[in-house]
């Protein structure tokens, strides 16, 4: 009965008194869906840059030191005669780390999609604070026009690697770059970690709090229960980051030994003494490991949800992903240290982090069976969506594969920190996450701009850019074999991989290609904001609850009372109806059993 | 001036490729009046759908045929290098078989059961005994992988000091490495950095008291004994760096304030190793590639690329700097007599001093 009356007094909160000015509809507006999309145009001009920056840093290690027009244009000063500096080389690498991993996997991955559909797929009128939510983007928009700003200072911008180990990152006479420009790196972090801890406290209390009736936790789409997860993950290592963060500019300006111990550069001894690298690195990778998972869990949820209705079929083993959701989610926080194996650590403790390691393949290997398995007797539907969501399985696949390589601590020790690591994460994390990107907006634009995009353009996108993410990392893994390191600016220094340089010329072409057939999703994506074909309430025949609301957007997101939830969400193809979705609002008929899954 | 125009040129490029994709979009709008995948979609995907099963093989054996050779991968001159090996091998099999059935099975059901009007899935959610199936299996197999991996790796950890290994520090600065031996007591003497002085040329901060140190002998390149146990004790001055040497499976960071150490035995002198039929191969092929990309330097009127040698080498690996790209070290196995007549031949630290 409460519940019946929360949903009322919600209701008169939001659907009357606002009256919506443009700067509170489009600007610091406290609606999801709004943020949501904002989380996403942010993200999408992140991506551009962080791509743009590959395709540069590219071309440069496929034809080393010889002048290139593009770079004179684009870096200006970097780049004396279109020969582009070994300093920015580093710049761009590190750059293009981290606005992939937090700027666009993190915040315009997590925070769209779970700004969009928590609320709609729990049945809920909004975020549990709106408020914080707009706080939440706007520090992130913050962050991001810093990092952006950082690209201009002087000595130029951080260059330590996205892992920004000290002592490099720490000394300024060390680099460049460690200058001004990771200042603002760090600075841009620490906001953005703020804004992350803001949008998982929202995401939390939302996903606890704010389920409509019905819809208890064993109903929940995969998707919430992702996003939930993702959340609290967050929440447990993000603050540890901050704080590596916040030391590290303890050490840089207040002359503090946190991380630095006995140094001796540029003629002349520091007084640092007692700290230790490699206590940052435990800190960093506290937070750096589980993040991943903060990267690839909300699309895993994205993916099995566009699976299940996109193969008319339940998704397979539903409380085996939940189970596996929590055994990665507990997992991810406890292999930190298989970043550090050769770092000085403790040898017995990098046996512990093998094991732990070793372990997470297998709800990994649950989560690839199963979703194999729901393909299976399948009546599969091609919308690019699902076209994604597969190649989402393929490429987490292949790059997963590699990872009981690098998570063997004996084998680690020869391919540490060569290109073999940069093709194995770049396909399980970094492609995998952005396919599920894409899965989920090609899937939930309809939502989101009350627009279809276009199907043709979506398979020219799906199919070249699929081609070419394998054409780059695939021979990657050969090369990192083969010994050699990753950033390095170039290895015309070593005969001895004279003979990888081809190799180095193939991914590049590779990459250039898949980089600019982005463009063909830019376009469809902007384009189809205008004049795309009018979306239907219900596009996909989904049975989750987003798609009960009403394709115009609303403030409170159903015009009459909140639906009930009486199933759970992947009743497709369900013997005994006519349609072969029933979505969750839709009561049991007489004798209709739930199934006990 | 280029830069403007190159800048100029790009977005008209761009502008032309948004414009081609316009036409095509405006083309097929017209015939189309759906956004969601028709029978006829689902077809044409389901045939891409193998076709990419059948891309993903070849690249697949593309990569190893012409870059599998892996000579990191099956010459360790290392004794634990050969066990390093074989578990990488296995390691290989074991994903290679996984990836080339998993890899079928998705992409052959995405194309099996393609969607088609009227048809109705299988409502099959749940089986218990399946889900036990893909738990134990990768237990079972990753089980065995995490015993084989640990034996190993605890057995290269740890260091055996009844051995007797020779003990050499690398020590690594931007951007060069330098090796220090112990001498004849084989203990090195004690050193921090705050030692260092230049103008005395004691660049490794050497305690000059240490009577330990006095025999200790500061080189630019690493010389061992072939079948002798060494044992490095890794040290920085300034920033982090990482020892590679790849073709003895090795590598430690080097962590400023810090000692770390690893230790292995050489097993191939540098001659022998020349003269295997893989690194013959490989210098070969290596030096064809020098012939052509020295023709353009000809033409200028520079100098030719140098002819490559094969020599086991020391890099840096972990980013430390903008000339991180060039860190590197020459290593020489060679015999003990070899190896004797060449430490003989270099200066004790007591008597690299400048006073």
């Amino acid at each position: 009965m409460s519940a019946h009356a929360d949903t009322h007094a919600h209701e008169d909160d939001h659907g009357h008194h606002h009256k919506e000015t443009f700067v509170t509809k489009y600007i610091f507006s406290q609606d999801h869906k709004m943020i949501a999309k904002q989380y996403l145009i942010t993200g999408t001009i992140m991506g551009v840059i962080g791509v743009l920056m590959s395709m540069m840093f590219r071309m440069q290690i496929a034809w080393p030191e010889e002048p290139n027009v593009l770079f004179e244009a684009l870096l200006g000063k970097w780049a004396p005669d279109g020969v582009m500096d070994a300093d920015i080389y580093l710049a761009l690498v590190t750059i293009h780390g981290t606005i992939m991993v937090f700027f666009v996997l993190t915040a315009g991955l997590s925070g769209t999609f779970s700004n969009l559909l928590i609320p709609l797929q729990i049945g809920a009128r909004d975020m549990a604070s709106g408020f914080l939510n707009m706080v939440s983007y706007w520090l992130f928009f913050l962050s991001s026009v810093i990092m952006v700003i950082s690209l201009f200072v002087e000595a130029g911008p951080a260059a330590a690697g996205w892992t920004i180990y000290p002592p490099l990152s720490a000394l300024p006479m060390a680099q460049g770059g460690s200058g001004m420009g990771m200042t603002l790196w760090l600075v841009s972090m620490a906001i953005f970690i703020a804004s992350s801890l803001l949008g998982s406290l929202n995401y939390i209390v939302t996903v606890i709090n704010l389920r409509t009736k019905g819809m208890s936790m064993t109903r929940l789409p995969l998707t919430i229960w992702a996003f939930f997860i993702t959340a609290v993950i967050g929440v447990i290592s993000f603050p540890v980051l901050l704080s590596a963060a916040l030391l590290l500019i303890m050490d840089r300006s207040f002359g503090t030994s946190f991380f630095l111990s006995d140094i001796f550069i540029q003629g002349e001894v520091l007084h640092y003494q007692g700290g230790s690298p490699v206590l940052f690195e435990h800190l960093f990778w506290f937070l750096g490991h589980p993040e991943v998972y903060i990267v690839i869990l909300p699309a895993m949820g994205l993916v099995s949800e566009i699976m299940a209705s996109n193969s008319r079929k339940p998704i397979f083993g539903y409380r085996a992903m939940i189970a596996s959701i929590l055994a990665i989610a507990f997992l991810s926080t406890i292999v930190w240290g298989h970043h550090m194996f050769i770092s000085g650590m403790n040898p017995f403790l990098g046996s512990v982090f093998t094991f732990t390691t070793l372990l997470i393949a297998i709800p990994s290997a649950v989560k690839a069976f199963n979703w194999i398995t729901t393909l299976w007797k399948g009546n599969l539907q091609m919308n690019p969506a699902m076209l994604f969501s597969i190649g989402f399985v393929s490429t987490f696949i292949t790059g997963g594969l590699t990872g009981i390589i690098l998570g063997d601590s004996a084998l680690d020790i020869n391919v540490h920190d060569t290109y073999f690591v940069v093709a194995h994460f770049h396909l399980v994390m970094g492609i995998s996450a952005l396919y599920g990107m894409f899965a989920g907006i090609y899937h939930w634009y309809p939502k989101m701009f009350g627009k279809m995009l276009n199907k043709n353009l979506g398979y020219i996108h799906f199919w070249i850019t699929a081609v070419c993410a394998y054409g780059v990392f695939f021979p990657m893994h050969f090369i990192g074999m083969a010994g050699l390191p990753r950033r390095y600016y170039t290895n015309s220094n070593f005969p001895l991989f004279d003979d990888l340089a081809n190799v180095n010329v193939i991914i590049t072409i590779f990459a250039l290609i898949g980089g600019v057939v982005q463009i063909v999703y830019l376009y469809n994506f902007f384009a189809s904001i205008f004049y795309g074909k009018k979306a239907e309430q219900n596009p996909w025949k989904s049975t989750t609850l987003e798609w009960t609301a009403p394709v115009e957007h609303m403030h409170g997101n159903w015009p009459g009372d909140i639906p009930h939830v009486h199933r759970w969400a992947y009743d497709y193809s369900k013997p005994g109806h006519d349609v072969d979705f029933v979505p969750q609002n839709i009561p049991l008929k007489d004798g209709e059993e739930e199934l006990q899954h | 001036m280029t830069t403007l125009l190159t800048i100029i040129v790009l977005v008209f490029i761009l502008v032309a490729i948004w414009q081609m994709v316009k036409i095509f979009d405006l083309a097929q709008a017209k015939n189309e009046n759906t956004q969601v995948a028709t029978d006829k979609d689902n077809t044409m995907n389901a045939y891409l759908m193998m076709g990419f099963l059948a891309f993903i093989y070849v690249i697949t054996i593309v990569c190893f045929v012409k870059w599998g050779d892996l000579p990191l991968m099956s010459n360790a001159a290392s004794e634990h290098g050969v066990v390093v090996d074989n578990l990488m091998v296995i390691s290989m099999i074991i994903i290679f078989i996984v990836q080339t059935i998993t890899q079928f099975l998705l992409h052959y059901f995405a194309y099996k059961y393609k969607g088609e009007k009227g048809k109705k899935a299988l409502f099959f959610a749940d089986n218990n005994k399946l889900e036990a199936i893909w738990t134990i299996i990768p237990v079972i197999v990753l089980a065995g992988l995490i015993i084989y991996g640990l034996n190993t790796w605890i057995n290269i950890m740890g260091v055996d000091e009844s051995d007797d290994p020779i003990v050499v520090e690398l020590y690594a600065q931007q951007f060069n490495w330098k090796a220090r031996y112990a001498g004849a007591d084989n203990t090195l003497g004690k050193a921090n950095v705050r030692l260092i002085d230049i103008d005395r040329a004691n660049i490794l901060g050497i305690d000059e008291a240490d009577p330990n140190a006095q025999d200790d002998v500061i080189t630019t390149e690493l010389h061992l004994p072939v079948g002798k146990p060494v044992l490095f004790k890794m040290r920085s001055q300034d920033v982090l760096h990482s020892a590679y040497m790849p073709h003895f499976r090795a590598q430690m960071n080097c962590v400023p304030g810090m000692i770390t150490q690893f230790g292995f035995t050489p097993t191939v002198t540098t001659a022998d190793m020349r003269e295997t039929s893989q690194i013959k191969e490989k210098v070969q092929r290596i030096n064809n590639i020098r012939v052509e990309n020295s023709k353009p330097l000809l033409a200028k009127g520079e100098e030719p690329l140098e002819s490559y040698e094969f020599d086991y080498l020391l890099l840096c690996n972990k980013i430390c700097g903008k000339s991180h790209y060039n860190m590197q070290m020459k290593i020489v196995v060679e015999t003990q007599e070899e190896y004797n007549a060449w430490i003989k031949e270099q200066k004790a630290f007591k008597n690299s001093l400048i006073n």
